[in-house]
């Protein structure tokens, strides 16, 4: 058995009422970059309701009226990569994407992801093997992926130990809550 | 422990003697930045951490540049958001429409940004201030709500990728056609969560606008920050711009890198990157007939007023070749004002281009020249994914400004030399 990747929010903070993640696969290639995933004439607004209806509406127009909740998108190298708006993970999140499982993820946008809750997992062999279209589920306490169209199971990289501390204590908000204004000291301007 | 820039500069901000790549770090921030396209998403992240008062009221940058003058009611009332925190915070650094000009260029501009910083932006392209030899990077809207809630960030220290650039450039060849070489070579992923630091004699060579034009785009080589060490060109830029003392940072000499790339500029031409992304690279000999329908010059990458004085040498006397739209954006008000009085705006107008307030435009396919199906457009800006400017169905190719002028007047991709 794998060991947990990630473990059950010490505070439920509602973002992880789902640690078993069950849908449908989206599959995208390499470089998908968040122009693709958010036109920027899209993010004119900060609701994530709206950013939601555009999502991929460059290159899969059917996506934003068929995504269910649960939904799982898998790609290839670099994910995310490009502008750094957060819109992008916010709007997969707010479509109801669970989770990510990518070869590899662009920088700033791991960063975003976690930062709003949206689990992200590596996992070469599972994109090697995942077609889209097929069902899917995620256990995020286990790391367990599993193929449930063709009943092959995946492992994930293990998740570095403070992106765990994140998703734990609910993401950054409440990271900063707990551990950097929990003392109610008002930061006085210089 | 023998450290590198990057690694020098994270350490002083951190309490450390020293740090190593892969280190966790929390980093006091000296200036943070975000616009008007990620400011309010940070907004609400910053009330949402119940913080009652910004960290520092005098290290906060808001630039109104993406979708200014407002494009649409939906962006007029984000940038009325991003108004409004500034002023309930008395942000001292907040650019109004009329003053803003695109951030990447009048932070560094106005001395908001010295050698020796750390730079935290809501922005991809903030790594662009790592010429000055600070350390500079961009997150997403909720880190920089955090950072301005508490003046910090967590980052994990990069290795470092070293790109010793030595030979002699071309005719034409810029810093903007070395970086996209660069790209081109190693790879959107090439740098990926590391430090491009670049060295050697042709960056030394480089005047600061075509630095700036590097660092710029380090980002679309996955790095997380670009660096160049400061010399005597940068403090030259430096003098009398800003009230903040410089730190000079400069990499041990035995300090470890991850890697050593060595680039020979001797038969580097200037450089073009093809649809869809900035490592589809050619040299301009190989770039073939692509006619084109716009050619926009401006861009954190390439909005400087040298960037406008170099095409503005290749465009004088010339006229935009019929039906191409030629579009110009200086990237500050004080470039503008400039280029009136050097004439380059006369030539620009003289040759057909239609002029844009310092904002970024098109470059993001918000305003002032978005792409209709099939249309393509040549851009001195730092990506070309697909519907970056406009219809998914659109293409665009980046270059220098020298090529881009050159374009404009032949209505096709082309080079100074063919004039």
């Amino acid at each position: 058995m794998h060991p947990g990747i990630f473990e059950q929010p010490e505070t439920f903070t509602g973002r992880y009422h789902q640690m078993k993640i069950e849908g449908r696969v989206w599959k995208f290639g390499d470089d998908v970059d968040t122009d693709l995933i958010i036109p920027a004439r899209y993010c004119n607004t900060s609701d994530g309701a709206q950013l939601a209806r555009h999502v991929f509406a460059d290159s899969r127009p059917d996506f934003a009226g068929t995504v269910s909740a649960g939904d799982v998108v898998v790609a290839g190298r670099n994910f995310g990569c490009g502008s750094s708006r957060e819109h992008a993970p916010l709007a997969l999140k707010e479509a109801g994407i669970r989770a990510v499982i990518a070869r590899s993820f662009a920088r700033i946008f791991y960063r975003n992801a976690f930062n709003i809750g949206l689990p992200l997992l590596e996992s070469g062999e599972a994109v090697d093997r995942i077609r889209d279209g097929e069902e899917i589920s995620v256990d995020l306490s286990t790391g367990k992926i599993e193929d449930r169209t063709n009943h092959q199971t995946f492992r994930t990289d293990p998740v570095p130990d403070f992106m765990r501390e994140l998703i734990r204590t609910g993401g950054l908000v409440d990271h900063v809550k707990r551990n950097k204004l929990k003392k109610k000291t008002v930061r006085r301007s210089r | 422990m023998a450290m590198t820039i990057t690694e020098k500069i994270l350490a002083a901000h951190s309490g450390r003697k020293s740090v190593s790549p892969g280190d966790l770090v929390e980093v006091r921030v000296d200036l943070a930045f975000a616009h008007d396209f990620t400011a309010p998403l940070a907004i609400q992240v910053f009330e949402e951490t119940g913080a009652e008062k910004v960290f520092n009221r005098n290290r906060i940058a808001l630039v109104a540049d993406h979708f200014v003058p407002n494009k649409d009611i939906a962006s007029a009332q984000q940038a009325k958001r991003m108004r409004e925190f500034a002023r309930k915070h008395r942000i001292r650094h907040y650019y109004e429409v009329g003053e803003a000009g695109i951030g990447h260029v009048i932070l560094p501009e106005k001395g908001l940004v010295v050698p020796g910083m750390v730079v935290i932006g809501a922005d991809s392209h903030t790594c662009a201030y790592g010429a000055l030899g600070a350390f500079s990077t961009g997150v997403g809207s909720t880190d920089l709500g955090a950072v301005m809630a508490t003046g910090e960030i967590w980052l994990k220290v990069p290795p470092t990728i070293r790109l010793e650039y030595t030979g002699k450039r071309r005719r034409w060849v810029t810093g903007k056609d070395l970086i996209l070489y660069t790209i081109g070579r190693i790879g959107v992923e090439g740098a990926l969560y590391s430090t491009m630091e670049f060295a050697g004699p042709v960056v030394r060579d480089l005047p600061m606008y075509q630095r700036f034009a590097m660092t710029n785009m380090a980002v679309e080589a996955g790095a997380k920050n670009g660096i160049m060490e400061p010399d005597e060109k940068t403090l030259a830029w430096m003098k009398g711009r800003s009230g903040l003392k410089p730190r000079v940072f400069r990499g041990d000499p035995d300090a470890a890198c991850a890697k050593v790339i060595p680039i020979d500029v001797n038969a580097i031409e200037p450089q073009v990157a093809f649809p869809s992304s900035p490592a589809n690279d050619r040299p301009l000999s190989a770039v073939g007939k692509v006619p084109l329908d716009q050619v926009f010059i401006g861009s954190c990458t390439n909005g400087w007023l040298e960037d406008l004085r170099d095409a503005a040498r290749i465009l004088k006397g010339k006229k935009a070749a019929r039906g191409l739209r030629l579009i110009v954006i200086p990237g500050s008000p004080w470039i503008l004002k400039e280029a009136v009085k050097e004439g380059i705006l006369e030539t620009f107008l003289e040759a057909g281009a239609v002029i844009g307030p310092p904002c970024c435009g098109p470059c993001l396919g918000g305003h002032m020249g978005v792409l209709a199906e099939g249309e393509r457009a040549l851009a001195t800006t730092n990506r070309n994914f697909v519907g970056r400017m406009g219809h998914p169905k659109s293409e665009v190719y980046l270059s220098n400004p020298y090529v881009a002028a050159a374009s404009a007047v032949m209505g096709r991709i082309a080079g100074p030399d063919e004039l």
